[in-house]
């Protein structure tokens, strides 16, 4: 049995972001960068199925430049057997459409089983390449799991829906599942682990290749949140900040009456 | 300009977001029609068409037949765009939509900004104003962004759909949430932690604060999946919603997703070591400090009050 498992490369989101020089895009210098979260879930979830399959062979797959092979290489560690890199620099350039399009054109004729997409990219947050890859595969998808079970061919799973209600769903593989987070308990690499995978296969596919479509959404611009919130920003010593925010408590609340 | 609106229904009700898509076609001022997979006896207030098809025949959840249900209003009312709610359902709809209509997907729309719509980016870090390329365009839009300023009224002019439902997913059914643990609905201050308390251990300084302002502790969704926390103890869209007198958000981002439940305090207190996070923008104070070393400076001076 063949799985797949799509992960993106993201900046941490707790870096300082700057607006490119042409405005459409976040300037990619000086970022750390690591696996999208969504995305940790669902090479869990892939690298659990492998296990549970005698002879079941799991491929991680990701678009984009140079720099994303170090997030294969997490992937590869933590129990993916193979990576290909769809090497396209000016990926971020591309719609969702547009990469899901890539996914879907070297998926076709490799009859995977199951495939595994995070729910959203952190940092696009749209939601869509999962969903426009099953479509373009004609596969059942199953969205927003926060669990997962397949059983000869027929997957099963919780959806989340709005407070915290599960919905349950199923179908016949194969299928593809996105993963929302909490779906399992992503494992950390061990030492010999990451070791064996810098022997594993990565294979580079210039993105060229796979019939690129052109992309359907078009950036007018990316800008800073306009609105900063109207609150007072606080800094200083800790003891000093402390004092500062009881009299701002006696001020403008009543708990502390 | 013409806009199809998709109204959400679920186990027996019609929700809330149908009024906020009118809004939306409004503020696009917008010639709009509406679909809902719902039942007669749950009809949004609203002036227009409303195409209904019945959902025990459709299916509650039945992605494949309701984009069959949608393609085929689609045919009849030519809108330029199709607009869903930005939730469980709208997202997973969306794509279906957009790949069988060769439509550019626009997600989760916070604004439509000089006509043009925008979206977040980065944890709402940054904001991208968008546009599609293709004739039809498939639009979430953000729980909340487009809330009506007036109680929504009007009466639809029902045309009815018929369905034979077939499709490749099997739905069973509802599970709720766990309706055990603490109701932070009834606080009057909670502390929530988040990711930024960088270990299990750390929970105890968040409790200790919560317990100085005679308050519950409550925590983020990272703290609950990481099971540091139990499940009642979440605040967000997937947990609880909350307005306290005093929210106290420490090492907490801000997403838009935990705001959600939060917003709605009286006086929102953050403390995080990143100027620029989003919580910034609902916060009354943002503290820029470490958690650890302002956390239990603070909860020491309340205690010696
Ligand atoms: C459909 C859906 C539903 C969701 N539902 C919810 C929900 O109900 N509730 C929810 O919370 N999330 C929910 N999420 C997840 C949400 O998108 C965010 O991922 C989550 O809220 C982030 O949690 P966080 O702020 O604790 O972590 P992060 O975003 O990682 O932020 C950590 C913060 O801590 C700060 N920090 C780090 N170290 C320190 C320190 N020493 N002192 C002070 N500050 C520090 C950082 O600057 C950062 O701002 C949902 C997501 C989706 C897609
Ligand atoms: N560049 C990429 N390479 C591989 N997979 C991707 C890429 N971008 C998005 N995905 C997958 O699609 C999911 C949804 O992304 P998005 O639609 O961008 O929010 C992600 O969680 C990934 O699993």
């Amino acid at each position: 049995m063949n799985i797949l498992v799509c992960i993106k490369q993201v900046p941490d989101m707790e870096s300082r972001f700057k607006v490119n020089a042409v405005g459409d895009w976040y300037d990619t210098a000086d970022l750390a960068w690591r696996m999208n979260e969504y995305d940790e879930y669902a090479v869990e979830q892939a690298v659990q199925l492998k296990e549970q399959v005698a002879g079941a062979d799991l491929t991680v797959l990701c678009i984009g430049g140079e720099r994303v092979k170090e997030t294969m290489k997490k992937a590869l560690a933590m129990g993916c057997d193979r990576g290909v890199h769809i090497l396209d620099e000016d990926s971020y350039q591309k719609d969702p459409y547009a990469i899901a399009s890539l996914i879907a054109e070297f998926a076709k004729d490799k009859n995977f089983a199951l495939i595994f997409t995070g729910l959203q990219s952190q940092d696009r947050g749209s939601a869509q390449v999962g969903g426009m890859v099953a479509e373009l595969l004609s596969l059942p998808s199953l969205t927003t799991l926060v669990d997962f079970s397949y059983v000869d061919g027929n997957v099963s799973g919780k959806r989340e829906l709005e407070g915290g209600t599960r919905s349950r769903v199923s179908c016949s593989a194969p299928a593809l599942v996105t993963c929302q987070l909490g779906l399992n308990t992503p494992r950390y690499p061990t030492l010999p682990n990451i070791m064996k995978a810098k022997r594993k296969e990565l294979l580079s596919i210039p993105a060229a290749d796979l019939n690129p479509q052109a992309a359907r959404l078009q950036t007018l611009s990316m800008t800073p949140p306009e609105k900063k919130g109207s609150g007072l920003i606080l800094e200083g010593d800790p003891a000093e900040l402390a004092d500062r925010l009881i009299q701002l408590l006696k001020e403008k609340t009543t708990v502390l009456a | 300009m013409k806009v199809l609106l998709i109204a959400e229904y679920r186990d027996g009700k019609l929700l809330g977001s149908a009024a906020e898509l009118s809004t939306f076609a409004q503020q696009l001022n917008a010639e709009s029609a509406m679909l809902l997979i719902g039942n007669e006896s749950a009809l949004p207030a609203y002036s227009g068409t409303l195409y209904l098809a019945d959902v025990a025949q459709a299916g509650e959840f039945n992605p494949s037949g309701h984009k069959q249900l949608i393609l085929e209003v689609i045919e009849k009312e030519q809108p330029q765009l199709v607009v869903l709610p930005h939730s469980s359902y709208g997202w997973d709809l969306a794509p279906r939509l957009a790949i069988a209509l060769n439509a550019a997907q626009i997600s989760e729309v916070l604004e439509i900004k000089d006509g043009e719509l925008l979206v977040p980016a980065c944890n709402s870090k940054l904001r991208r104003q968008v546009k599609p390329t293709t004739e039809v365009g498939v639009v979430t839009l953000q729980a909340g962004a487009f809330t009506p300023s007036e109680e929504p009224s009007g009466t639809p002019n029902v045309v009815k759909l018929t369905t034979t439902a077939a499709g490749d997913i099997q739905f069973h059914g509802y599970e709720a949430a766990e309706a055990t643990g603490v109701d932070l609905t009834k606080a009057e201050v909670i502390v929530s932690g988040g990711r930024g308390i960088g270990k299990p251990e750390n929970l105890v300084m968040i409790e200790a604060l919560a317990k100085a302002l005679k308050g519950e502790f409550g925590a983020s969704r990272p703290v609950v999946d990481a099971e540091w926390a139990e499940s009642s103890r979440q605040v967000g869209t997937t947990g609880q919603t909350v307005a306290p007198k005093l929210y106290v958000a420490c090492g907490i981002s801000g997403a838009i997703q935990h705001l959600a439940g939060m917003k709605k305090s009286e006086f929102v207190l953050a403390i995080n070591t990143d100027k620029d996070a989003p919580i910034g923008e609902v916060a009354d104070v943002l503290a820029v400090a470490d958690l650890k070393q302002l956390v239990p400076i603070l909860t020491e001076k309340l205690n010696a009050l």
